[in-house]
């Protein structure tokens, strides 16, 4: 099975108008030494690197995820030990060579971009959400690209195409959502011209691996985020065990680790002080569309688990397919899958062009929040409906539905709850920002839906955003600042989620018209 | 030690696990227009075990050759983006129609082409022939040693290979000194994907095809004219459920059934 052929959407949006723009920026306009000659050949390696991961995705991951779930990972002296099935989903990717897929090719990268990697990630979490947060911690190596020294970039990158893993050294046990808090001490080693770490991280994902990058307090006597810096430590240097792996409720192939760091050696990446302002942040925002990517993933894998079930159950003589009510979930599901998944690869779209311009990277951060909101609680919505679709079996643990639901909880609260995304998109929403992009998709919208169901559509996608106008008034009626404004922000939040997913469905309606069925059912809610 | 010359016998077929309605010609002759072609799957069991002596002895040669239409290449852009070094397709219409026996003729001429070879790996057989004759052909037109069956790589050294054989009523270990062919059964490693780097490398990349012209046959031994093999009918068989025979739980019935189905070769 190859979850990227046997999924249309994909190539569908592979081939997006915009794409040529994307391949163009990332190759910096095919002069680089084994660049691709131009758009149609970068975006023809783009899906030969998609098809190879798809095949991988379906033919290797999915059959090892039941596995992995029940077996998960073991902790042997202080080190973790990935499950069999793990093991063999990295054997595959590196052997493929499909590690480093967005570094550039002087690290033995593809220097693919990000709509690519969205794409990936997508694939891998169909297969597995737990193993998709591991290969999508290679996320670390684009951060120690961007900011880290030439020295450290060669020291650490060409490691990445060997199958390096990567670990995210944020949370400790009194700092989650308010990362200002972190404890872990930073000290300069001057005899050995380098950083000591001392202190615990908590809840790391794939904490055992061989490259980290750890928030850490570097500046004495400071409490909030202005004294934290950012650094990369290296395992084999030594200084740092796993005391526990979590015993979690999904996403259980993945070690959730407990870390100890005793004068443990490492190096500052980019300036002091900038660790959580600038690094972290940069980093964030991509795992953010990297949970989007998990979600969406799971989502599909819903859909595919729910209509394979609605197809060959039969009940008074039918399949339950048949029956309306079953029906609605299943196009619930597809529509939900449809409206995340074309604001995700929008959003993925704009970060590539975000070095084009300080407008394009506006706009990729303020979709950013809005995907990884809508996403994960849709994954949950989705998963919670292809259980209902099982009936009872999709309470037992004979269905992969139940693991899916367990793995799909997750997806709302790390790298940010659904609640921060929400204040993530506050500025945007006070600004105006919002508004001005949905005036343009309103724009662009207008000159394809001219007539028919289209022009309808448009029409009901006006109505919502003058409702949004009213809602946002009453919002503000009493300035940002009064909490009536912080009450009503994830509803705004939502209500703009939901209008942009409407116009987007919209016009990829007029490239594939199945998108419209989708686009009509979030105008329909 | 110096790498090894390796050829690898590949074949495109049909891919008997998508088979639409429309797969078959009226006359009863396979529409190969309407089938999906894929790698003929021992034979790409053959390539990996090929590829594992390679990974063992660095400098190693690995050289796909494959009869067929020319579209075939697509099997050795494929070998190549998963390890091979190069490859070629046999393709002209003075091959088409060929048996086993004619095939076997020109890919033994095929592999003389490369030079001298140290190793010949194939599938055990290809799934739209089911004769697994080929192989052990070539090996007799070549007059060297043949091991069939290969499951496992075990060991390789400068001049011999040491594998080990899966049989209906257990397993064999043998070793072989070189040249020999050796073809790969089903239960065999699975092979390796394609590494990305080499798939965008090799993506469009040209494929020699040689013509009959170019491997000096004797023109009597190839294609239609050189196979004693002749299809006069393709019949499609569905088995029936016939009427059932009741038999008691005694040793008297249950031993006159045993018998029948003795007498009758069906045990």
């Amino acid at each position: 099975m190859n979850f990227y052929n046997d999924n249309p959407s994909l190539s569908f949006y592979l081939h997006h108008p915009e794409m040529a723009h994307v391949a163009e920026v990332r190759e910096s306009g095919f002069t680089g030494e084994g660049a691709p000659a131009d758009a149609e050949a970068a975006i023809r390696q783009y899906e030969l690197v998609l098809n190879l991961l798809g095949n991988i995705s379906g033919d290797v991951i999915a059959p090892n995820a039941a596995d992995v779930d029940i077996e998960g990972p073991h902790l042997v002296d202080g080190r973790v030990e990935y499950a069999a099935g793990t093991k063999q989903n990295l054997h595959a990717l590196v052997q493929s060579g499909l590690f480093g897929l967005t570094l550039p090719r002087k690290y033995n990268g593809l220097n693919m971009p990000r709509v690519v990697a969205v794409m990936a990630a997508e694939m891998i979490a169909r297969a597995d959400v737990g193993f998709a947060t591991i290969w999508g911690l290679q996320d670390c190596a684009d951060t120690i690209n961007e900011f880290a020294s030439e020295e450290l970039k060669d020291k650490y990158l060409p490691r990445i195409y060997k199958g390096e893993t990567c670990s995210m050294d944020l949370t400790e046990p009194d700092a989650g959502s308010d990362l200002q808090s972190v404890r872990l001490k930073a000290t300069f080693d001057e005899a050995n011209n380098c950083w000591r770490l001392n202190g615990v991280k908590r809840f790391i994902t794939n904490g055992d691996a061989h490259i980290h990058l750890v928030l850490a307090r570097s500046e004495e006597g400071t409490t909030d985020g202005r004294g934290l810096s950012y650094f990369v430590f290296d395992r084999a240097d030594g200084g740092m065990t796993v005391r526990r792996i979590e015993n979690k409720m999904g996403i259980k192939g993945s070690p959730t680790c407990e870390l100890v760091f005793r004068n443990a050696p490492a190096q500052l990446v980019g300036q002091r002080r900038m660790g959580l302002i600038k690094y972290v942040m940069s980093l964030m925002n991509g795992a953010r569309l990297g949970v989007a990517a998990q979600s969406i993933g799971l989502c599909e894998a819903a859909l595919r688990e729910a209509e394979v079930y609605a197809d060959s159950r039969e009940q008074f003589g039918h399949t339950i397919g048949q029956f309306v009510a079953v029906q609605d979930l299943l196009k619930a599901i597809r529509a939900r899958v449809d409206g995340a998944r074309t604001l995700m690869y929008e959003t993925a779209r704009w970060v590539d062009l975000s070095s084009t311009g300080k407008q394009a990277a506006r706009t990729a951060d303020i979709l950013t929040p809005l995907v990884k909101m809508t996403a994960s609680e849709y994954a949950n919505q989705c998963a919670y409906d292809c259980i209902q679709v099982h009936g009872g079996s999709g309470f037992m643990k004979e269905y992969p539905c139940e693991r899916l639901y367990r793995d799909a909880r997750i997806l709302t609260i790390y790298e940010g709850t659904s609640q921060l995304q929400v204040v993530a998109a506050i500025k945007g929403i006070a600004n105006g920002a919002y508004e001005k992009l949905i005036a343009d998709y309103d724009a662009q919208a207008a000159t394809i839906a001219t007539e028919g169901e289209m022009a309808e559509c448009l029409a009901l996608l006006r109505e919502r955003s003058q409702e949004y106008a009213q809602l946002h008034a009453k919002a503000t009626a009493n300035g940002t600042t009064d909490p009536l404004f912080d009450h009503m922000a994830r509803k705004l939040t939502e209500h703009i989620a939901t209008t942009v997913m409407g116009y987007l469905l919209l016009m990829d309606a007029a490239r594939e018209p199945r998108y419209l069925e989708s686009c009509k059912w979030f105008l329909e809610k | 030690m110096s790498g090894l010359n390796i050829v690898v016998l590949a074949k495109q077929v049909p891919d008997t696990h998508n088979v639409g309605t429309n797969a078959m010609n009226p006359d009863g002759t396979v529409n190969r227009a309407a089938l999906p072609t894929v790698f003929n799957p021992e034979d790409l069991q053959a390539l990996e075990m090929a590829l594992q002596v390679k990974d063992r002895i660095p400098g190693t040669k690995v050289t796909v050759v494959t009869m067929g239409p020319a579209r075939a290449a697509e099997i050795i852009s494929d070998a190549r983006s998963r390890g091979a070094d190069g490859g070629f397709v046999l393709s002209d219409a003075r091959f088409a129609g060929a048996d086993t026996l004619a095939t076997s003729y020109a890919l033994s001429l095929a592999v003389q082409k490369v030079g001298k070879v140290d190793l010949i790996f194939g599938g055990r057989q290809a799934i739209d022939g089911d004769t697994a004759q080929v192989g052990p052909q070539v090996a007799e037109k070549l007059d060297i040693p043949q091991v069939t069956y290969a499951e496992s790589l075990v060991d390789v050294d400068s001049d011999s290979i040491q594998v080990i054989r899966r049989l209906a009523d257990g397993i064999e270990e043998v070793r072989v000194g070189m040249p020999a062919l050796i073809t790969v059964t089903g239960s065999a490693s699975e092979c390796r994907f394609p590494h990305a780097h080499r798939l965008i490398e090799f993506d469009g990349a040209p494929v020699d095809i040689l013509t009959a012209d170019d491997v000096n046959p004797d023109f009597d031994r190839l294609g239609h004219k050189g196979s004693p093999t002749k299809v006069k009918k393709v019949q499609n068989v569905v088995l029936a459920h016939k009427e059932s025979q009741q038999v008691a739980p005694n040793t008297k019935e249950i031993g006159e059934l045993m018998s029948t189905l003795i007498n009758e070769h069906i045990i």
